[in-house]
């Protein structure tokens, strides 16, 4: 559930660098994710990503829900009139908001993040912030009226997984409002423990697009994402230090007092 | 008058408004506009006029992570 709509999956998926339209076709296919992200650039650019009219007639197919991002953007205007472009674009309120701090690392401006997120909120849009795993950081976003967060597990195309599983949990206990990870999920293992950790949601695109066979990573992402809400809900065990019998022991033949 | 679209310079007539500008481009929908950095509701290119050195974005949408 986010702002008010319940969606049928808890994977979003990014439609950029794919091999070919097809495959990006069959991943969305078979994932059947809730959103896909989308992005505008200038028209007379963008000649080695999959653009324009062609990409237009293939969203328009895929019948998900769009989320726009205002990735590339550095300065909190830039979201700003981005957000707006992106809103009558794809004739739709929802904005995922990027605002890059470091070029390096594309790591948010967790400086400016939430003036902009408080001002497209009060404009009507319903936003899902990229943000880091800053508790601090995270609890001002809800404050000011986002309904949904998304953290990083870390930077964007590294596929390492979360790297800071600490604070990440201590997010997730702390913050009852729904959270999607976004950005540096590797393989479908990483999907899986975040969402046994409690994570509502998760944000892929490289590590499916980048994928030797796209089509296969989608499914199994899918799955990974099922199963590690299922293993959430069901309340996994808590590990122990020593070992413990899983076979009754009371019985055992041949025991008896006194046995090394 | 000169302008930029999406960096490039375009000439234009003096006090041509961003209908025109788009017409000179040939952008091919969809697509959105801001005008030197300010967004433009498609409703309002046709009065919206442009003047000397005016910066102009056009975009389209893309793939997206």
């Amino acid at each position: 559930m986010l702002y008010g709509t319940l969606f049928p999956s808890r994977l979003l998926l990014g439609t950029a660098q794919y091999p070919s339209p097809v495959v990006l076709r069959q991943a969305v296919e078979i994932s059947e994710p809730s959103f896909l992200t989308v992005s505008l650039r200038r028209q007379a650019a963008g000649h080695n990503e999959i653009g324009g009219q062609a990409f237009w007639d293939l969203l328009s197919t895929l019948k998900i829900p769009f989320l726009p991002n205002t990735a590339g953007c550095h300065t909190p205007e830039e979201v700003w009139t981005t957000a707006q472009m992106a809103r009558e674009v794809f004739e739709t309120p929802w904005i995922k908001l990027e605002l890059i701090g470091d070029d390096y690392t594309l790591q948010p401006d967790t400086l400016q993040m939430v003036g902009v997120a408080e001002r497209l909120l009060r404009d009507g849009f319903n936003v899902l912030p990229y943000c880091t795993e800053d508790l601090v950081l995270c609890r001002r976003l809800v404050d000011i009226g986002c309904e949904a967060i998304m953290p990083w597990a870390a930077p964007i195309g590294t596929g390492r997984g979360a790297l800071n599983p600490y604070a990440l949990r201590l997010l997730r206990e702390r913050l009852t409002v729904p959270m999607l990870i976004d950005a540096g999920i590797g393989k479908p293992s990483h999907a899986c423990e975040v969402m046994e950790w409690g994570f509502d949601g998760v944000l892929l695109n490289t590590a499916v697009a980048k994928a030797a066979d796209p089509t296969r990573l989608a499914a199994a992402f899918k799955k990974a994402i099922e199963a590690g809400r299922e293993a959430f809900l069901g309340g996994a065990m808590i590990p122990r230090e020593t070992a413990e019998a899983s076979t009754p022991v009371v019985g055992t033949p041949f025991w008896h007092h006194g046995a090394p | 008058m000169e302008i930029t679209i999406n960096q490039k310079p375009f000439k234009l007539p003096q006090g041509a408004s961003i209908n025109e500008a788009i017409e000179a481009f040939g952008a091919q929908p969809p697509f959105a506009i801001a005008l030197n950095l300010t967004f433009v509701h498609r409703q309002r290119y046709g009065e919206t006029f442009l003047s000397q050195g005016d910066a102009l974005e056009i975009v389209q949408p893309v793939a997206g992570g």
